[in-house]
């Protein structure tokens, strides 16, 4: 990968970045926007979720990073504390496919 | 709001009494009093509205509060080790590796990249699809934006660049304003330094770390934003948007390039403010 691309890459992250809180900033996001705003979190991250367990190449995979969710929704549902959440998933994928 | 405040401080404190399941989670930002129609003014940012300011906007952020950002921090750490030895790996150089974190910052956006190079695909593609996931922080920047909107313009310039899903989840789960905003810029620190140190780390260690794919390190990402979305599960319209979200997304995969599918997934949040309100009954319980 060029620097250049880089730099490319790392200037329109930045902006998008920057749009919504800088270009947006003073005026505030009002009324009804202002609640969709605040439930994006909500939506993207069980989406993040979701593309980073069961996306393969354009196609739904399932492997041993389901087997991690799994695992992170029961350590999460029991109250385990983050890192323990982590944790889990890491191993438990881990195990699965050094026995596979 | 009193009242609401004590109950946020006995979570924040780890109360078991509280039902939180740690203190990293506080109470979501909004849905805290009766249903409000779509409109109703939020409390932040309103200071001498109707009722005035409420009483926890001042609240700052609780010491459990803050001690488990760094453990989300030392646990994006570990994503940063894991992205300078698959960078490297690549093709990255090792400055490249971490110049890309610290310029770049957003972790997604960056494992598209190496993942799309690694695999042999074009440039325009590995690009094409970091930025696209990287217009979600587009959304993360308006969901902040009421909170920071005090501040200068340079000050917000900087905010800018720490804009990120930790950030905006921690930030986001806090009850009060200050709360948000100490949440949204200790988060950001803590996982800009802890991401960049790890890419080092990764980058330059390389072999010596193992493949962070037999560690299991590739199931810890999602791990970590399922821990994150649950105090935005609090609510019923944050259950609404989450399970619009995951449905989206997972519809789109197979149809849509990289990106895409988490982009659209925005528009989950549409029906959960038309459909998703609180019935009059369910708020009393929580």
């Amino acid at each position: 990968m060029s620097w250049w691309a880089l730099l490319v890459l790392a200037a329109a992250a930045y902006g998008l970045k920057a749009l919504g809180l800088v270009v947006l900033g003073p005026r505030a996001v009002e009324g009804p926007a202002l609640r969709l705003a605040a439930l994006l979190p909500a939506a993207l991250l069980p989406a993040l979720v979701v593309v980073n367990t069961f996306a393969g190449d354009r196609r739904l995979v399932l492997d041993a990073r389901a087997v991690g969710l799994a695992v992170a929704i029961l350590a999460t549902w029991r109250r385990g504390p983050f890192l323990v959440v982590v944790g889990l998933a890491a191993a438990s994928t881990a195990l699965v496919r050094a026995v596979g | 709001m009193v009242a609401a405040h004590a109950r946020g401080a006995l979570e924040a404190a780890g109360n078991p009494v509280g039902g939180a399941p740690g203190a990293w989670q506080s109470r979501p930002m909004d849905d805290g009093d009766a249903p409000c129609p779509v409109g109703t003014p939020l409390p932040d940012d309103r200071p001498g509205v109707a009722a005035g300011p409420r009483a926890d906007d001042d609240a700052p952020l609780p010491a459990p509060v803050r001690k488990d950002i760094w453990v989300v921090g030392a646990a994006v750490g570990v994503f940063g080790v894991s992205f300078g030895v698959l960078g490297t790996t690549a093709g990255l150089s090792v400055a490249q590796a971490c110049v890309m974190s610290i310029l770049v910052f957003t972790g997604a956006s960056q494992f598209a990249v190496i993942g799309v190079l690694g695999s042999g695909g074009s440039l325009g593609s590995a690009l094409g699809s970091a930025l696209l996931l990287a217009a979600r922080n587009a959304a993360y920047g308006v969901a902040m934006a009421p909170t920071l909107a005090r501040r200068s313009l340079g000050r917000r310039l900087l905010a800018a660049q720490l804009v990120i899903d930790e950030s905006t989840a921690m930030a986001t789960a806090q009850p009060g304003r200050r709360a948000r905003e100490e949440a949204f810029w200790t988060t950001g620190l803590a996982v800009f330094v802890c991401w960049n140190v790890g890419t080092v780390v990764g980058a330059v260690a390389g072999d010596a770390v193992g493949d962070p794919e037999a560690l299991g390190l590739d199931a810890a990402f999602p791990a970590g934003f399922v821990a994150l979305a649950v105090p935005h599960l609090r609510t019923r319209r944050g259950r609404v948007a989450a399970a619009c979200g995951a449905a989206i997304a997972l519809a789109l995969i197979p149809l849509a390039p990289a990106g895409v599918p988490i982009v659209a997934a925005a528009l989950g949040v549409v029906p959960a403010v038309l459909f998703g309100g609180e019935p009059p009954a369910a708020e009393s319980g929580r």
